[in-house]
């Protein structure tokens, strides 16, 4: 089980956690202008890689907040987690 | 009589007598004893029957890796399948029986499996049960009778079981010289410690030995480090209690054996406690498992590990022999030798060394034991009880055997083919093995967390070495949790000089491996040599893929015992080397958990929480049976006068249509959405166009998710230019607030919107009929409740008999009906005021199942009944909600190329051709009975009833292209083969033009 720094509420356990999948994915400015394949690649494909993975996590019983977080699919450890306003800087911790 | 006892020793308290009973007879023990020690002392060799050959089978070893010894304990619902005897404590009246060997021990019927042992080999079971496919239903009742272990006990568990949450700096798994070193270290430099061993008291191989410490005998030792830690304030001290998983970052979970060590039931309190601890640093010092060896026979009662053998005789004061061969590759067992002596047991020790030991040999000498140094045990003699062995010359270096026919009388043989480190929690961990040339064994390389293996179990194995291992962790562990080490003293203990262990993964027979007599790698399941020899001829490389070939390693031992002696016979017959064929992956758990553990105490009432609504005592005491929807508890109906179901809905059914109805809706999700932004907010979640609401008005409203399938529904009303209040289906409360927070969160933060659940704030009842606004007007309203003033679809601020409530005009039954929203302290009040002043008009509560089906007249859906989530609104024939002057979330979607297939399910309605038959919800639907099976399916039932009002049977189906099918007859495909026609019609079947609700 995961321990995972909410960038709120400090160190908690995973349960109490929602995984909200991999982060950055935008929805698309306009949908219509795209083409099936367009939309199904935001709608359906992640990039699953192995290695360094940035994803979404929220902090369903805690403080509600969604925020990101770096882990290794292989390892699990988690490099960093930070508040999705900080998503561009690397200030996280 | 305990035959087999020794006259003293052993730290078992002769003053205690326990009875107890094994497979229905009475024996007596002491307390201190276990199960399988006390079955020594009353010479009881025969313990079990083998998995697949039924060969009679003996204890083995003395811990959790004891293969043969499984046991059931205890009687009806307390009772534990699959206990190793040699981790069962005695208590008086313990009751246990071999969950092996039918009708009899000595008389097993399958032993016949034996003698054709030649069918029975690697994969039998695969090769002969996989055809013909359709009698594995018959093959599969043969193999779990004569396979299977325990029997679970068939009423609840009447015991208490609990989880604790536990944080420290140091968790210390075992309790042996090692462990308790690291325990002491991290202790004394201030860290927060847990340390948990599984036995029932400290000292690990201490306990087992002669050893002292110090000057003093071990155990002195012990006591007085576990009474340290015991009175330092940052130590808890977990005895009984096996670290059994290691998962992510350091989590990691410990079983506590709180009772079972006093009697089958916990007598007062909890029986088992889960630990879950997260620690900062966690140090592994579980010892290692002393190795079989693998000759002809191998498994005969009597033939056991030579550390079980010193267990015995030093812990327990048993000796389960009268005349003993040791059987060694290495000097450990020389120690067994000395013991077996000291006890008075004459000794021979057979070992393949031409050197034989270091210093242990010169004492075995002095002591005048019998070392034949350069042999091997070739075979074992005697079925039920070892009654001897023969012995060969072997010569190491060329490895060539050299067939002698000396036989020994024996009735014990002790062996010990080496040391494995119980590298399981480490491996759990995501750390890598290494194998050590010299010590012929895995031991811990790299570590995945935070952790620091200490002693045998990282290959160290004389007590020297694993005192100042243990240091050396503890100074570690407490250095990285930023602690000043504070010293501690290396014991003084006595070590001799070893001789290096020499290789002999599997003995030499006098025929060849196929052909002699089994050689045993897997007690527990008959994994022999020439199984893995069988399974690497046909083919298999991948020692994951032999293992499940030949089971070797499965069971509730998991191989400690016989995997490594597994592997490197694989990889002498690939011609590998072990590192190359490496080992299978080490999962939790390590010792089998109860499910009770697992449990703790989220059983019976506790297992899922219940939510009442605020009438829920009134519902109760009108005798409503009750429906569970998520966590919800609502009435399901109203029963009067011994009705049933169907009696109790068409009494309701008809009185809401013809009078007056009242439910309960108070489970109905409610948001209040507010805030500068919340217009645009909405317009982007909902279907239809939300700016376009009136103050004051409502609208149904759907939100799909992005793949354009509908995810909820809702009525939503505008409260005021920037203030909506939505509903959410019971079910989707939950899960609509985090969708709405996601897509503010994540993907528009820039929008000033505030979201707040009141659904359990607010109460709702609904008054559905004709009679609905006399009812409302009885009451006491402040407002003019007729439709110029308050039509439908409109929701208005009230007073009503007095209390302040929220009116919405909108209906669920497609009646003239009102839905009042007040604070839930007040709600039951309100429902009782109703009735009264329904009473004229014999107002009539009803429950979900009356909801159901003046619905399913209407031709409205339910959210997760009439949908899956493969279903657009498309789907469902809500195209008009569907704005084309605004994007929506799941809008793409709708245009993607399944989603406009012409064959797509859609919803109708549909009548039974006979006017008669309810067919059940879930049905199939078919085109043509009449074509070869299997019959192509084109929909299926998704709502049905009974409709009181119509006088017929109504149902409401998804099928394929049903939309422009009206009037075809299918067909419903029922159990039994039973055919019913079916005729496709609109799902509205009452008031389709919606003029009883408009009124
Ligand atoms: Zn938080």
């Amino acid at each position: 089980m995961f321990l995972i720094q909410c960038p709120w509420c400090g160190n908690r356990a995973e349960t109490e956690y929602r995984y909200g999948g991999e982060a950055g994915i935008s929805r698309p400015k306009d949908p219509d202008a795209l083409s099936d394949a367009e939309w199904s690649d935001y709608l359906f494909y992640r990039s699953n890689p192995r290695g360094a993975h940035k994803e979404l996590w929220n902090h369903a019983q805690g403080c509600r907040r969604w925020f990101e977080v770096e882990r290794d699919t292989v390892s699990y450890k988690i490099a960093r987690s930070y508040k999705l306003a900080d998503r561009n800087s690397e200030s996280g911790s | 009589m305990q035959l087999d006892r020794l006259k003293t020793g052993g730290r078992i308290d002769r003053t205690r007598p326990l009875n107890f009973r094994f497979n229905g007879k009475t024996y007596s023990g002491f307390a201190g004893d276990t199960l399988a020690s006390a079955l020594l002392a009353n010479d009881v060799a025969l313990v079990s029957r083998s998995f697949k050959l039924h060969r009679p089978r003996g204890i083995v070893g003395a811990g959790a890796e004891e293969p043969n010894a499984i046991v059931q304990v205890g009687t009806g619902a307390s009772t534990l399948p699959n206990m190793r005897a040699t981790q069962v404590e005695l208590y008086d009246g313990l009751e246990a029986r071999s969950t092996k060997g039918w009708p009899n021990l000595r008389f097993d019927l399958a032993a016949l499996n034996d003698r054709f042992s030649k069918v029975f080999g690697a994969g039998f079971y695969y090769k002969t049960f996989m055809r013909p496919k359709a009698f594995w239903k018959y093959y599969e009742r043969f193999i779990r009778a004569s396979a299977g272990f325990g029997i679970a006990p068939t009423e609840p568990d009447p015991d208490s079981y609990e989880h604790r949450n536990a944080h420290c700096d140091v968790l210390v798994a075992g309790g042996g010289p090692a462990g308790l070193m690291a325990a002491l270290v991290a202790a004394r430099s201030g860290a927060r410690v847990i340390i948990a061993d599984e036995q029932n008291e400290f000292g690990g191989s201490l306990l087992s030995g002669s050893e002292s410490i110090d000057g003093k005998p071990a155990a002195e030792w012990v006591n007085a480090v576990i009474a340290e830690l015991r009175d330092r304030g940052n130590v808890t001290v977990l005895t009984r209690s096996t670290v059994f998983g290691y998962y992510d970052h350091n989590f990691i979970a410990v079983a506590e054996h709180c009772s079972d060590h006093k009697g089958e039931r916990a007598a007062d309190g909890v029986r088992e406690r889960l630990w879950r601890v997260r620690a900062d640093q966690v140090v592994l010092a579980q010892g290692a498992f002393e190795r079989p060896l693998v000759f002809c026979n191998n498994d005969r009662p009597g033939v056991m590990t030579a550390s079980a053998v010193s267990t015995y005789i030093n812990r327990y004061g048993v000796c389960p022999g009268k005349r003993a061969v040791v059987f060694t590759n290495n000097d450990s067992a020389y120690r067994t030798a000395l013991d077996l002596n000291n006890a008075g047991i004459p000794v021979v020790v057979v070992d393949c060394r031409k050197s034989g030991a270091g210093s242990l040999g010169a004492t075995a000498d002095a002591a005048g034991i019998t070392v034949l140094r350069g042999h091997i045990v070739s075979d074992v003699i005697g079925r039920h009880r070892v009654s001897g062995i023969r012995i060969a010359r072997w010569d190491g270096d060329t490895q060539s055997t050299f067939d002698s026919t000396i036989r020994i009388d024996c009735d014990l043989l002790a062996m010990s083919g080496g040391w494995s480190p119980a590298v399981h929690l480490h491996s759990q961990s995501g750390g890598t093995n290494a194998w050590d040339e010299t010590r012929h064994c895995f031991v811990p390389a790299e570590s995945a967390q935070a952790n620091v293996s200490a002693g045998a179990c990282n290959g160290h194995w004389s007590l020297k070495a694993c005192l100042q291992d243990g240091i050396d962790a503890g100074a570690e562990v407490a250095a990285r949790c930023g602690l000043r080490t504070m010293p501690v003293e290396l014991p003084v203990t006595t070590e001799g000089t070893d001789n290096p262990m020499q290789a002999l993964w599997r003995v030499p027979a006098s025929k060849d491996p196929d052909r002699c007599p089994k050689q045993f790698i897997d007690y527990q399941n008959d994994t022999s040599v020439a199984d893995v020899r069988l399974a690497a001829r046909e083919g298999y490389r991948n020692v994951e893929h032999v293992k499940r070939y030949t089971a070797l390693g499965f069971g509730t031992d998991q191989g400690k015992l016989g995997n490594i002696n597994g592997m490197a016979i694989l990889a002498e017959c690939l011609g590998k080397t072990i590192p190359e064929v490496g080992t299978t992956t080490f999962r939790p758990v390590y010792t089998p958990v109860t499910f009770g553990l697992g449990a703790g105490e989220n059983v019976g009432e506790l297992f899922d929480p219940i939510r009442k609504t605020a009438i829920h005592e009134r519902h109760q005491a009108a005798g409503s049976p009750f429906e569970v929807v998520g966590q919800w508890h609502r009435p399901w109906y109203f029963p009067q006068g011994g009705e049933d179901l169907h009696a109790a809905v068409a009494r309701e059914c008809l009185a809401t249509r013809n009078s007056v109805g009242m439910m309960d809706a108070s489970t109905l999700g409610k948001i209040d959405a507010r805030g500068p932004d919340v217009v645009e907010f909405l317009e982007r979640i909902y279907t239809h166009d939300v700016g376009r609401m009136k103050v004051g008005r409502c609208a149904y409203g759907i939100m799909l998710r992005e793949d354009g399938m509908l995810m909820d529904d809702g009525v939503m009303a505008r409260l005021g230019e920037h203030q909506y209040y939505l509903t959410t289906t019971t079910g989707g409360a939950a899960n609509v607030l985090n969708w709405l927070e996601t897509w503010l969160q994540t993907e528009w933060p820039e929008l000033k919107v505030y979201l707040t659940s009141l659904t359990d704030s607010f109460s709702t009842i609904a008054v559905a009929g004709p009679k609905s606004r006399d009812v409302l007007q009885n009451a006491g309203c402040s407002i003019d409740l007729g439709k110029e003033n308050f039509s439908f679809m409109s929701v208005q601020q009230a007073v009503l008999a007095g209390f302040p409530v929220q009116l919405f005009r909108v209906s669920f039954s497609g009646e003239l009906a009102f839905e009042i929203n007040i604070d839930s302290a007040y709600a039951s009040q309100m429902w009782q005021i109703l009735m009264e002043s329904g009473k004229e008009f014999d107002i009539t509560p009803y429950g979900t199942e009356t909801m159901h089906v003046l619905r399913a007249e209407k031709g409205f859906v339910i959210v997760g009944q009439d949908t899956d989530g493969s279903v657009t609104p498309v789907d469902l024939g809500m195209n008009w909600l569907l704005s084309k002057n605004k994007d929506f979330l799941g809008k793409r979607s709708l245009s993607r190329q399944d989603c406009v297939r012409d064959d797509r399910k859609q919803l109708v309605g549909l009548l039974s051709v006979d006017g008669s038959t309810v067919v059940p919800e879930g049905t199939q639907l078919i085109e043509d009975p009449g074509a070869p099976k299997p019959v192509p399916m084109c929909g299926h039932v998704t709502s049905s009833y009974f409709s009181a009002t119509l006088g017929h049977p109504i149902a409401m189906a998804l099928v394929s292209a049903g939309h422009r099918r009206k009037d075809e007859t299918i067909y419903a495909y029922l159990a039994d083969n039973l055919v019913v026609p079916v005729t496709i019609v609109s799902p509205v079947f009452y008031d389709a033009k919606g003029a009883r609700q408009n009124v």
